[in-house]
């Protein structure tokens, strides 16, 4: 058991560092949330901050790649996406082909870059 | 596979609404990209040399691909718990904005808050985004066990892709983690594309997008939050000045 979990420190560490720092942001969402109404014009705004502030965690990850795909040259890490969405409007918005596209793109640029 | 009618008789029972929640994981190619992204996450954790059931713990309680990879790395390059607990942190401001806006489709004049305790907890940019599409299919008072299911499910799915993935870790190509991490931007990019109803959603993803940029220039270290903010509210600002036109 103790093999499979590791040690209790790491455990610790998982709650207080992954988990609560995590959660606290939904918790908080929940208590202002739940006494909103759906028609609520406040939901318009709410909704367009949680969509922006999305963009900004893509926008950061292809800026600041992590792990292996620093390896990835900026215009490829780029172009796979922008293919990947040129796609995804061509095919009414399939996010399946989109996605797809976009990692036929990388793997190929990859791979001829050797 | 298609939802019962929302007359249907068939929506009666709350285990039913659970059991449709679930299958639902199979109506989606997110799920697909869960897989993969969770694929990544099991192999990075072994990579960085933490036990197989404290990934799996972390894909159970945080629930947030985002999040677990930036918990992973800092702690695996030797960063402190309090620079990882910070780093997690500014990484899951997103989260607020998204349970408010999703919780007022799930919930009826009787829902209490610890009613929507569990559901919450299930609220990343997948169910978020799948929410906005199935939840008008369910019947109101069923749509809590119905996102109870569906939660269920993927996290079931991506317990399994932790396992596969921490297990074949020393056999995954070098290429192949590249196009994984790609998958993350790469989906939320067109998931929520697709979840654009309103001129305020797409301006709000275009100036996001662009603004980012720009903000990170400045390392304030909330860099996300200030241009999501900003960008949220000008296409907001956008939004009411046409409607206050058509008034």
């Amino acid at each position: 058991m103790n093999e499979f979990f590791g040690s209790p420190h790491a455990l610790l560490v998982l709650v207080l560092a992954g988990f609560v720092p995590n959660e606290i942001w939904r918790m908080a969402g929940l208590w202002f949330g739940a006494g909103v109404d759906e028609g609520s014009e406040v939901l318009v705004w709410v909704r367009a901050v949680a969509t922006a502030i999305l963009a900004g965690v893509i926008a950061q990850i292809l800026m600041q790649p992590p792990g292996a795909l620093a390896g990835v040259p900026d215009w490829l890490r780029y172009g796979a996406v922008a293919a990947g969405f040129a796609v995804f409007m061509l095919t009414r918005r399939s996010i399946f082909a989109g996605v797809v596209s976009g990692e036929i793109i990388l793997l190929a640029g990859k791979w001829w870059l050797g | 596979m298609a939802l019962p009618p929302l007359d249907s008789p068939q929506w009666k029972s709350p285990i039913r609404a659970f059991a449709w929640g679930v299958s639902s994981v199979a109506s989606t190619v997110l799920t697909l990209v869960l897989f993969a992204t969770y694929l990544g996450i099991g192999a990075l954790a072994h990579d960085s040399h933490f036990s197989l059931g404290w990934v799996l713990g972390s894909t159970l309680l945080v629930w947030a691909g985002p999040a677990q990879i930036i918990l992973i790395s800092t702690l695996g390059s030797g960063a402190t718990a309090v620079q990882a607990a910070i780093a997690v942190t500014v990484s899951a401001i997103r989260l607020f904005p998204m349970v408010v806006s999703v919780l007022p489709l799930m919930k009826t004049p009787k829902t209490g808050r610890r009613h929507l305790v569990l559901a919450t907890h299930f609220i990343a940019v997948t169910l978020w985004v799948e929410c906005y599409r199935l939840l008008p299919k369910v019947p109101r008072e069923r749509r809590i066990a119905f996102t109870h299911g569906l939660g269920c499910g993927l996290v079931t799915v991506c317990m399994v892709a932790t396992t596969f993935g921490y297990v074949l870790a020393a056999k995954l190509p070098p290429l192949f983690a590249a196009a994984i991490l790609l998958l993350t931007p790469l989906a939320f990019l067109l998931s929520t594309a697709r979840n654009c109803k309103q001129i305020s959603d797409v301006l709000a993803l275009v100036l996001g997008l662009s603004l980012f940029p720009l903000v990170s220039m400045l390392h304030t270290g909330v860099d996300i939050l200030i241009s999501g903010i900003s960008a949220g509210s000008i296409a907001y600002g956008v939004h009411w000045w046409r409607e206050r036109g058509r008034a």
